[in-house]
């Protein structure tokens, strides 16, 4: 038998990518901003979320899709809020497991209505390292970073907080029972993503969720001009 | 692991361009800003592989070094770590030019007798 070498050049995640920009027009054309919020797990990002749509209730419709390996535990927490919560379960879904994927939002999609939603929360599976590769059509990611978590989570986790937009800095009611420090945490992350801005709360006691909540409202105000970027192959 | 789902798509892209014959070496580039472990790629691949036509197929991971171009000098350096500044003059405005690649190559099939 002869062998031959037959020349491929196919971008690996190129599926995911196209799947991520059908998402993208989807979005668009039912005028949605999409946040994608990404951290380790127990950061808080659900307790973000019960604060997030009180707050911004009566201000913008907004709905959430919910993330995780297993239970439908965290929709049930933000149904009170009356707003739309569809659950994505990663764990039967051979190969996916510890993070959402462009194809599991898309199955998703229409569960949603889309049209009378503003902004969209994707609350993605809690993992520092795999859902950084995998866009879904995001405008914006948002990692939560917490003060329980140590400062030097950003250096090694550097490809999850590169890809911020905004970092949020949650549980801010517990520094004065810690040993830590806040400085140099965020020279942490300026070490690896400059660019993006921090934010400093407590979801618990409503510290810092003003400055959170005018970052939310910029991003649907501002949501032709910026989509989320992945890395460049 | 996130390799599983990568090397789920490279087994996808090696199958669908291989026109149905047996594949012996599948190559890819995986930059090493990706953060894949090669040896739980390679684990992932032959895992998935068994039964199809790249069963057994070897999987050549060639680790592709960061390189950036510096927006305030025009230095093309090689990249070491966190944080990326340019060597040459301490900026943080570097642009990645590579490290970020994520691809299948080439592959290596084996044509049937006659064909």
């Amino acid at each position: 038998m002869a062998r031959s070498t037959t020349v491929v050049m196919e971008g690996i995640l190129d599926a995911n990518d196209a799947l991520a920009e059908a998402n993208r027009v989807q979005f668009d054309r039912a005028g949605t901003c999409v946040v994608n919020m990404m951290s380790s797990p127990g950061s808080g990002k659900t307790q973000i979320l019960e604060r997030t749509l009180e707050a911004l209730a009566g201000r913008l419709t907004m709905g959430v899709l919910e993330g995780d390996v297993q239970t439908s535990l965290d929709a049930s927490r933000l149904e009170r809020f009356n707003v739309p919560v569809v659950q994505i379960n990663t764990g039967t879904e051979f190969g996916g497991g510890c993070h959402l994927d462009a194809n599991m939002v898309r199955t998703a999609l229409p569960m949603l209505p889309l049209d009378r939603i503003e902004l969209l929360f994707v609350e993605n599976v809690g993992n520092l390292v795999c859902p950084a590769g995998f866009l879904l059509g995001e405008d914006r990611r948002v990692i939560v970073a917490s003060v329980a978590e140590g400062e030097d989570k950003p250096l090694k986790y550097p490809q999850m907080f590169r890809c911020a937009d905004l970092v949020l800095i949650n549980k801010a009611d517990l520094m004065p029972y810690l040993d830590f420090d806040v400085d140099l945490l965020l020279r942490n992350v300026d070490a690896v993503n400059p660019a993006a801005p921090h934010i400093l709360l407590s979801a618990k006691t409503g510290a810092g969720m003003d400055a959170w909540l005018a970052w939310l409202l910029q991003a649907v105000d501002g949501r032709g001009s910026a989509r989320a970027e992945g890395p460049e192959e | 692991m996130h390799e599983l789902s990568l090397a789920s798509a490279i087994l996808e892209i090696a199958i669908r361009r291989s026109d149905g014959r047996s594949i012996s070496v599948v190559r890819v580039d995986v930059g090493v800003l990706r953060q894949a472990s090669p040896s739980a790629l390679e684990f992932g691949f032959e895992a998935l592989s068994a039964g199809t036509t790249a069963h057994g197929a070897r999987l050549e991971i060639r680790p592709v070094g960061a390189r950036g171009r510096c927006e305030e000098c025009g230095a093309c350096s090689a990249l070491f770590g966190f944080p990326i500044l340019c060597p040459r003059c301490g900026s943080q405005r570097v642009d990645i030019i590579a490290g970020e690649e994520l691809m299948v190559t080439s592959l290596d099939v084996e044509d049937p007798d006659g064909a």
